[in-house]
């Protein structure tokens, strides 16, 4: 019988932007099991609702992760909104959706750089990066802020786009798109990429569902879910399809990112034609009571909000199951089986945001 | 090594950041703002790094981390604090598991402010930071001298 050593992983690590501890089982150079740790970066901040009002936790929950931190806020004013049955202008749901798919675009260019840079392929990385940085500008230009900006609140939003300023995003978007669909080739086409991805890290259609996968990792594996087609914000006014791939491995996810990159810019050219001139923000009177469900998709899958509020400006409780979380049972699975070599990269394959996963 | 304060080596660790300033940095590293003309390079081993670049503040479980991380470093050293969070807890600074900035485990030299910390003014800290650093190491050469 071949020997088994256990290897830690973690927290701190080269390739790990952000720390999640990981005990490798190892027969050789065989991972035969990985049992993660986590709470490196637990914070509690779901305990503020205590102390911050209802109206403050807007900013609070933003800093749940400071990647799809606009989708947070969202979220929370969602399921706020729902308690206080607050009607949300439409031009506001319309500027969300923008927001949030220009989110979307930006996390999956920041994924597929620390991607590449966990195979070795540098100048990939940069150049993800340099066209991340586009995405940041326009973020830049409309909200002021560059990572976390503040423009959610209950009720609506704080700051509004002008006709001209969203069609010279969408001229950007345009531009944008030649230069991606080069440096995307890079990840479908070159042998090197393919050489690394191909294979590696397989999640079957039942092990998906068994494990309770979300998000990408999901349609990666061949099944169609999105919330984004449950109708919240603006998406029920927009024509979109979902993107699923059969191949159920590293180059399936990496495939379904990269489309759902265009599809992001397909959506903000449909809103844009589309979005109506109304308020910005409906007024919000008094203190909610009763309780809510909100799920949404974010870049790295559904997120699901649950907020009690007890009639006094400070809520009794709200929890937060986000999509990292949910993925971890996946990753484990993933691992099972795989090269000691590939444990970085299989990690990156299911996105991870660990200060989303503890909070 | 006579000349090692020319090109200090940069080691980041996200204590409990929200990702925001953890992006920021990794941002200061690509092109577009691109921190390493100022002569540092990123490393992700503790035993190379000079410079310790550290996002979010500190927890009970981080607590360790951070601190076996500081006392692995070569001398001498150089902490910069990047975003309010490593300042002093900032928002989350009620949280119940939030013990406070940096400073509270480990001597800090350098703080940047900022919720984002903005990729602007985490440059200036480093190019702060490398001077520090240089001054650092002069004074230790001059009392091996000594």
């Amino acid at each position: 019988m071949p020997k088994r050593s256990i290897v830690p992983f973690g927290p701190q690590h080269p390739v790990l932007p952000e720390p999640i501890h990981l005990d490798l089982v190892l027969e050789d150079e065989k991972v035969i099991e990985a049992i993660p740790s986590i709470g490196y970066v637990h914070r509690g901040l779901e305990s503020l609702v205590t102390k911050k009002d209802f109206n403050e936790m807007v900013y609070v929950t933003e800093r749940i992760c400071g990647i799809c931190s606009f989708m947070h806020g969202m979220g929370y004013s969602m399921a706020v909104e729902k308690i206080m049955n607050v009607e949300v202008p439409r031009r506001a749901e319309y500027l969300r959706t923008i927001w949030a798919e220009m989110s979307r675009i930006h996390s999956h260019l920041l994924w597929l750089g620390l991607l590449a840079d966990a195979f070795g392929f540098e100048s990939l990385f940069m150049q993800s990066w340099r066209l991340r940085e586009k995405i940041l500008d326009m973020f830049e230009i409309s909200t002021g802020g560059r990572v976390i900006f503040s423009v959610n609140k209950i009720g609506g939003v704080l700051k509004d786009m002008p006709a001209d300023m969203l069609n010279q995003f969408v001229s950007i978007l345009n531009d944008m798109e030649k230069d991606l669909r080069a440096t995307t080739k890079v990840f479908l086409e070159d042998y090197t990429v393919k050489s690394r991805l191909v294979g590696v890290g397989i999640l079957t259609k039942e092990d998906a569902i068994r494990r309770g996968a979300v998000g990408p990792m999901m349609r990666a594996s061949g099944i169609e879910v999105d919330m984004r087609k449950t109708g919240y914000a603006a998406y029920n006014d927009i024509d979109f399809e979902l993107i699923t791939s059969k191949e159920c491995d590293s180059y399936g996810r990496c495939c379904v990112r990269i489309d759902e990159i265009f599809q992001s810019i397909e959506i903000i050219r449909q809103a844009v034609k589309k979005i109506p001139d109304t308020e910005l923000s409906a007024t919000v009177k008094g203190f909610p009571n009763g309780e809510a469900f909100v799920r949404l998709e974010q870049p790295r899958g559904e997120a699901f909000y649950y907020v009690r509020a007890n009639g006094s400006k400070f809520l009794d409780r709200m929890r937060v199951r986000t999509p990292t979380f949910a993925n971890l049972p996946a990753l484990t699975q993933t691992l099972q089986g795989c090269q000691f070599a590939d444990v970085p990269l299989l990690i990156l394959t299911i996105d991870p945001c660990i200060s989303c996963t503890e909070r | 090594m006579k000349n090692i304060h020319k090109s200090p080596w940069l080691l980041h660790y996200d204590g409990s950041s929200c990702n925001g300033c953890d992006i920021e940095v990794l941002a200061c590293t690509t092109p577009v703002y691109d921190v390493e003309r100022f002569g540092v390079v990123n490393t992700g081993n503790p035993m190379h790094a000079d410079i310790f670049l550290i996002t979010g503040g500190i927890n009970s479980q981080n607590e360790e981390v951070v601190r076996q991380i500081y006392e692995q470093m070569p001398n001498p050293k150089v902490v910069v604090a990047v975003g309010t969070c490593a300042c002093t807890g900032g928002i989350f600074k009620e949280c119940y598991n939030i013990k406070g900035g940096v400073d509270t485990v480990i001597p800090v030299d350098i703080y940047v402010p900022g919720c984002a910390a903005r990729p602007e003014s985490i440059i200036d800290g480093v190019v702060k930071a490398v001077g520090l650093f240089r001054e650092k190491h002069l004074k230790e050469k001059e009392g091996e001298k000594a």
